[in-house]
């Protein structure tokens, strides 16, 4: 019993990473239907600085994350306003393609800069320390990211349902033209919402160096799961994807244990291919 | 090959002559490549030899032309574009951006690997069985899949590589992650097997590409052509003017794969070695879609013209700069600003070229 | 049993949509060789029970027969290839290629060679007056000739139904008389049988042999033109009162002029 509560912990704190990192491309594919294929680009180019940071200014990841989210913010708007917004009024396909040749860009110039070595952070303030409560066992690190991933999550639902910029950001992503009519810079939007999402993974990239070790290709398999999260969540629903990353986190972690390590993510891919058959728009998509 | 986009009205200058002529330009220029790489390896020797004959050996230049990284880079570009071809049927004619074709890549690469390392037959059983397998699994694959629209659909086939290449690299019957390495065998055409020299492969990767082109060429002015096209364009439409678009789209899926997985049985045959991550990777799905849209996706030139421009690039960066991704940097810019700006990649700025001449 | 059966019989087809129902128990038929008219005001139901008959809708009771066959529940493709052919209210020609391969996809309905199937498709460019654009691309056209490709593609299928959702709707007036010449011809010279939902009065009601009248999903008459345009519930639920007088003066006028 405690083996699988421990597991169960285990998933739920994987889960919500993923939630973190998926939340950002659930708002851009929410809004302007553009899955940004360079999201776990950004997400690694995020854990680069944060470990530069710490390397050379021994800023904490705890601190670090601010600067990451503002250096995430600009990439997306950087990004947004050199690539994407041109690929919007073409094929839905064209954006995904455009990204793909941006991620190539920025994973092969990381490697190309900072060589294919894995960088682990020691020293950090929460290294080593865990919350243990009889034979379970809560590592720090990824207790204080989940709780970051909520917070986020929450802050992404409040901004879009309670402010009058989330009013706008909805009316944009349901009728452009129409928001336009409003007087609603909609390319305005476009660009914060690319951006807020850049700063969202800016965020989750800030934390991650704490426990997680650096490398070029680190940002991949985060991408094609956070892909599957927003999928399975639904059509740009926030609370949908919230659940899709701690079920899959779940997924992975029981299947990963009980199942073998290497049948984890056929489990969590087979996973995504069988609730699309379910429910072709996602569960919480119509 | 061109007989009815030819035939018809060469004598009024209203566009569809045009369009016509732009055909039979291209079917000219088709052929007058073709034959001219048939004869490629001949012609070097014969520069090599006069060559040879004013500047003896250490300086002779045009011997380059037969040196085996020449004739390696060759075959790249002909394996690779044969592939992106047969991408393009689905992804580029059809409109139904697959992800997933590395893991058909894989089928054929491992049809022909099985045969030959495990049960020490020639490959060609296993090409065949390959190919059948390939374009059964796609058929198993893209039912259910078809349903999903737009991203779903393409994240989809993201996650059918990913089971794919794990369960192969945990499946015993086939190596698992150790792979299949070729044993030293007899050489020659029935095996297609060489070790020391390139010219062969070269030939068979050239026959491979004119067949796939061939198959395209012939799609193209048939019905099956003009319906993947209205599928791609609307499949809600199609389907009004009476075309079974799940069909359409199935049949393109399983010839597309099964001559994948003719690529991939040569893959193996050229490289002598095979593991999953060789073959069924995202990476290598990539390099179907990337190098049609380089080229120009849904065009008959556009694979070509992409796999022209890339594996030099690939292959000569690595080999001057030794330089860690050097190439995929540009590789990935050249992406983006073919997206951008050029939708029809590298083909539509060639045929611009030639419209402005013609115009001149 | 199929004897006894109209060319085209709606039966008692019911359409929800969770708990929104589009039409409720609407029948009628439409006999071979004649134009029917299916009209009411906006969200009448008209365009659903349209695609009900083509099947890209599964209607939730009811049937249709088609030609003897019931084709209810049929996918679009099938019903399509049995001679009942449509257009689309929201014009969706096939972008990116020219206007005269959108035509010969749908001769190719009919014709797998591609050298005749090419022949068919420029005699519909012909009829429908697209032959000087045949080789632009079909998504650089201005909306009228988007119009007339609809129709041009759907006539290339040789249908033996030919069912136009507000096909001259958007037109202007010079192009509206051209479409109906062209399907009043259609149907007196090809023997075409013809449905057509329009908003337009003034075109259906002369065209028509016979009006259906929807309305809240709800079939409230059904009949010869003139006669409908009496009736009382289509004047209170449809016309206006003031409106139906003017539409009378008109199809008084459109009569004569069909004389």
């Amino acid at each position: 019993m405690n083996t699988f509560l421990q597991v169960t912990i285990d998933g739920i704190l994987n889960g919500m990473i993923y939630a973190l990192v998926a939340s950002g491309l659930s708002l851009t594919w929410g809004v302007m239907d553009v899955i940004n294929f360079a999201h776990g680009e950004f997400l690694m180019a995020a854990m680069y600085l944060t470990y530069w940071l710490a390397f050379y200014g021994g800023v904490d990841p705890l601190v670090a994350w601010v600067a990451a989210g503002l250096f995430g913010f600009m990439l997306g708007w950087l990004v947004f306003r050199l690539v994407v917004v041109h690929c919007l009024d073409k094929t839905p396909m064209a954006a995904l393609l455009a990204t793909f040749g941006l991620s190539m860009m920025l994973k092969n110039g990381c490697l190309y800069l900072f060589s294919p070595n894995y960088r682990v952070l020691s020293g950090t303030w929460l290294e080593g320390k865990k919350i243990i409560a009889g034979s379970l066992v809560i590592p720090l690190p990824q207790l204080v990211t989940s709780i970051f991933a909520l917070l986020m999550v929450s802050a992404l639902y409040l901004l879009l349902r309670k402010t009058r910029l989330g009013w706008a950001i909805q009316a944009t992503s349901m009728d452009r033209e129409a928001a336009e009519l409003m007087g609603i810079d909609t390319r305005w939007i476009l660009t914060l919402v690319f951006a807020l999402s850049g700063a969202c993974v800016g965020v989750a990239g800030g934390l991650m160096p704490m426990y997680l070790a650096v490398h070029p290709e680190v940002g991949s398999l985060f991408s094609l799961i956070a892909f599957l999260i927003v999928a399975m969540g639904g059509f740009g629903s926030m609370i949908g994807a919230f659940f899709a990353a701690l079920l899959i986190g779940l997924v992975e972690s029981y299947a990963g244990f009980y199942a073998a390590p290497v049948l984890k993510y056929v489990a969590v891919f087979s996973l995504y291919l069988v609730v699309v058959q379910w429910r072709p728009k996602g569960l919480f998509g119509w | 090959m061109s007989d009815q986009s030819g035939a018809s009205g060469n004598l009024d200058p209203s566009p569809v002559s045009s369009s016509s002529y732009t055909k039979s330009v291209s079917d000219f220029i088709g052929i007058g490549l073709l034959l001219f790489l048939l004869v490629l390896p001949k012609l070097s020797v014969l520069f090599g030899a006069i060559e040879n004959y004013i500047f003896p050996a250490p300086y002779g230049r045009f011997q380059n032309l037969l040196s085996s990284n020449f004739l390696h880079v060759l075959i790249l570009i002909f394996l690779y574009s044969a592939m992106s071809q047969a991408w393009n049927i689905i992804g580029g004619y059809c409109g139904q951006i697959s992800f997933g074709h590395s893991v058909f890549f894989g089928i054929g690469a491992y049809g022909a690997g099985m045969s030959v390392v495990k049960y020490g037959m020639v490959p060609w059983p296993g090409v065949v069985a390959g190919a059948f397998a390939a374009s059964l699994i796609a058929l198993m694959i893209s039912y259910p899949c078809f349903k999903l629209r737009g991203h779903y659909f393409a994240i989809a086939t993201f996650a059918v590589v990913e089971i794919f290449n794990r369960m192969f690299m945990v499946w015993d019957w086939i190596n698992g992650a150790l792979g299949l390495d070729y044993p030293i065998i007899e050489e020659g055409w029935k095996q297609f097997i060489w070790y020391d020299s390139k010219v062969e492969y070269y030939y068979g990767a050239l026959a491979l590409m004119t067949l796939i082109f061939f198959i395209v060429r012939f799609l193209e002015t048939h019905r099956f052509g003009y319906y993947l096209r209205a599928v791609r364009e609307g499949a809600e439409i199609a389907e009004s003017l009476g075309v079974d678009s799940t069909r359409v789209k199935l049949s393109a899926m399983a010839l597309s794969a099964g001559i994948t997985a003719l690529c991939g049985s040569f893959f193996v045959q050229y490289n002598l070695r095979v593991d999953p991550p060789m073959v069924m990777s995202l990476d290598m799905s990539l390099n179907f879609v990337l190098i049609t849209v380089l080229g120009g996706i849904g065009t008959l030139w556009g694979p070509f013209l992409g796999a022209l421009v890339l594996i030099p690039l690939q292959e000569y960066t690595r080999a001057w700069w030794s330089g860690d991704g050097l190439d995929l940097i540009i590789f990935g810019f050249m992406i983006v600003i073919v997206v951008l700006k050029q939708p029809q990649g590298i083909q539509g700025i060639v045929s611009n070229m030639f419209k402005t001449k013609k115009r001149e | 049993m199929s004897a006894a059966l109209a060319f085209l019989e709606v039966q008692n087809v019911t359409m929800k949509f969770g708990s929104l129902t589009a039409n409720s128990d609407v029948s009628f038929s439409v006999e071979k060789g004649s134009i029917i008219g299916l009209i009411g005001p906006n969200g009448a139901g008209k365009t659903t029970l349209f695609n009900c008959i083509t099947g890209h809708y599964v209607p939730s009771a009811g049937k249709i027969f088609f030609d003897g066959k019931d084709i209810s529940g049929l996918p679009p493709y099938v019903i399509a290839r049995s001679g009942a052919v449509r257009t689309f209210q929201i014009v969706r020609p096939f972008k990116e290629m020219t206007v005269l391969e959108n035509v010969m996809v749908g001769a190719f309905l009919r014709e797998t060679n591609v050298k005749k199937a090419r022949d068919i498709a420029e005699r519909c460019l012909d009829l429908c007056h697209l032959n000087e654009v045949r080789d632009k691309p079909a998504g650089d056209l201005p909306i009228g000739n988007k119009k007339r490709l609809e129709l041009a593609r759907v006539l290339a299928t040789g249908p033996k139904l030919l069912m136009l959702d507000e096909a001259i709707a958007g037109l202007t007036s010079t192009e509206v008389n051209e479409a109906v010449d062209l399907i009043r011809r259609l149907n007196r010279q090809e023997g075409m049988t013809i449905l057509m939902v329009e908003h337009i009065m003034e075109a259906v009601l002369p065209l028509s042999d016979k009006v259906v009248v929807l309305d809240g999903g709800v079939k409230i008459a059904e009949g010869p033109p003139d006669k409908v345009i009496y009736d009382e519930k289509v004047i209170e639920a449809y016309f206006g009162l003031k409106f139906s007088q003017k539409l009378m003066q008109l199809q008084a006028r459109g009569l004569k002029n069909d004389e």
